[in-house]
């Protein structure tokens, strides 16, 4: 592997992972709890579409065969994309989406905060925007876990259920190949492993707050780094690819 | 070869006359959203920075500079957008800010956010002055605004980010 490969490979890691959990938060939109949290929901969704535009982009131009963000979003199959597992989970209930949107974007917030350090300039442009929208997701996520958690017998039990659920899949966050590691040496990667006691210790105390009990460390679910997914992305890539792969080249 | 019949003031000028598509009361030099206008041997080239990255209006933004600098005379133009620096409301300017409230816009709160500050703001009713209001939600109808509510006058309103 080149640093050029792995430069793309990890560009489009990154526009994988928002432009599929942007996929799942849009289908929040018109079924929140209620209008105010639709739109906040459908802006998150929103902030991730425009992330994973410039990523994809960026790894369209480090590939070099002319692929715009478009052809590589439309036109991979889903062995070809490498976003984490958790962002293609379906939604489950509005606890579900929540806990699963504080998981990542508490993530995130370490995550960036380290890539906007990046020796590559475009992934530490990209960072330090997405930087600034990150921590209004991991305010807003935060508090409806807290208050959810917090609240009602009923509220508290699903919000409980979807951190037992969703545990497992938080593992691959942190998780790195030799594409991280060829990266790291120029400073151009992340080392994810590093940010891992940070999430721990952020997440356990909010976890606090919402009474809900931290999981016991048990197995980690894997696989998509090599691009081996759970059965719902194809899914969502089928009716995302649908009219690209039904009338290629389609414009407006 | 293009002969530049155009300096770079006069081309600011002529943007200066577009609007915000989502926010028409200011126009895109007062939002900060123009980096540079760079004058070459092959025509103009206007560097814009998205407010957000998913910002929708972007796209229109883009359409915009080049359908208004081609009425005037300015071509060849191209628009090319750069995330680095990261856009910032304190690259609003204070007309662009007063403009908002007048609006009914609450502006940006800060001249520069820091963490703490993201959130646990008092944030001034647009319409009425007062300094009882509520967040609603932190997303507003644009992922740049929050809804807040005025506890005096009962009116909802929008407020800026920090950003
Ligand atoms: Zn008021």
């Amino acid at each position: 592997m080149t640093e050029q490969q792995a430069l793309y490979k990890y560009s489009l890691r990154l526009g994988d992972n928002a432009l599929i959990l942007s996929a799942r938060l849009s289908e929040w939109c018109s079924n929140a709890p209620f209008l105010e949290e639709d739109l906040a929901v459908t802006n998150m969704a929103l902030d991730l579409i425009g992330r994973a535009q410039a990523m994809l982009k960026y790894a369209g131009e480090v590939d070099g065969n002319s692929k715009t963000e478009d052809d590589l979003a439309y036109r991979r199959g889903e062995r070809d994309y490498y976003n984490n597992l958790i962002m293609e989970l379906p939604n489950g209930d509005f606890a579900y989406t929540m806990v699963r949107q504080l998981f990542v974007s508490t993530f995130e917030l370490f995550f960036y905060e380290e890539l906007q350090k990046s020796t590559d300039a475009t992934l530490a442009a990209i960072a330090a925007k997405t930087l600034k929208e990150v921590k209004y997701h991991h305010l807003h996520a935060k508090d409806w876990v807290i208050r959810l958690g917090d609240g009602t017998e009923e509220s508290n039990r699903r919000v409980q259920q979807a951190v037992n659920q969703l545990w497992m899949y938080t593992g691959e966050l942190f998780e790195m190949d030799g594409t991280d590691a060829l990266l790291m040496k120029d400073g151009i990667a992340v080392n994810a492993e590093h940010l891992k006691m940070g999430w721990i210790q952020m997440v356990t105390q909010i976890l606090a707050l919402a009474n809900i009990e931290l999981p016991a460390d048990g197995y980690m679910q894997s696989g998509s780094r090599m691009g081996i997914h759970t059965e719902h992305l194809g899914h969502i890539l089928s009716e995302m690819q649908y009219l690209q792969r039904a009338y290629p080249d389609a414009t407006w | 070869m293009v002969v530049s019949r155009f300096d770079k003031e006069q081309i600011l000028d002529i943007l200066a006359t577009i609007p915000d598509p989502e926010i028409p009361v200011v126009n895109i030099l007062e939002m900060g959203m123009v980096k540079d206008v760079v004058i070459g041997d092959d025509g103009y080239e206007v560097i814009i920075t998205p407010t957000y990255s998913g910002c929708p209006a972007v796209g229109m933004i883009t359409a915009d500079i080049r359908s208004t600098l081609e009425a005037k005379g300015v071509v060849p133009t191209t628009v090319r957008m750069v995330y680095d620096p990261a856009w910032t409301t304190d690259w609003m300017t204070d007309v662009a800010k007063k403009k908002l409230h007048d609006y009914g816009i609450a502006p940006p709160l800060h001249s520069s956010c820091n963490d703490e500050m993201l959130d646990n703001n008092t944030i001034t009713c647009p319409r009425c002055g007062s300094e009882r209001t509520h967040l609603l939600s932190r997303f507003g109808s644009t992922a740049c605004k929050a809804l807040y509510k005025c506890d005096a006058c009962l009116e909802p309103f929008e407020y800026f980010k920090c950003h």
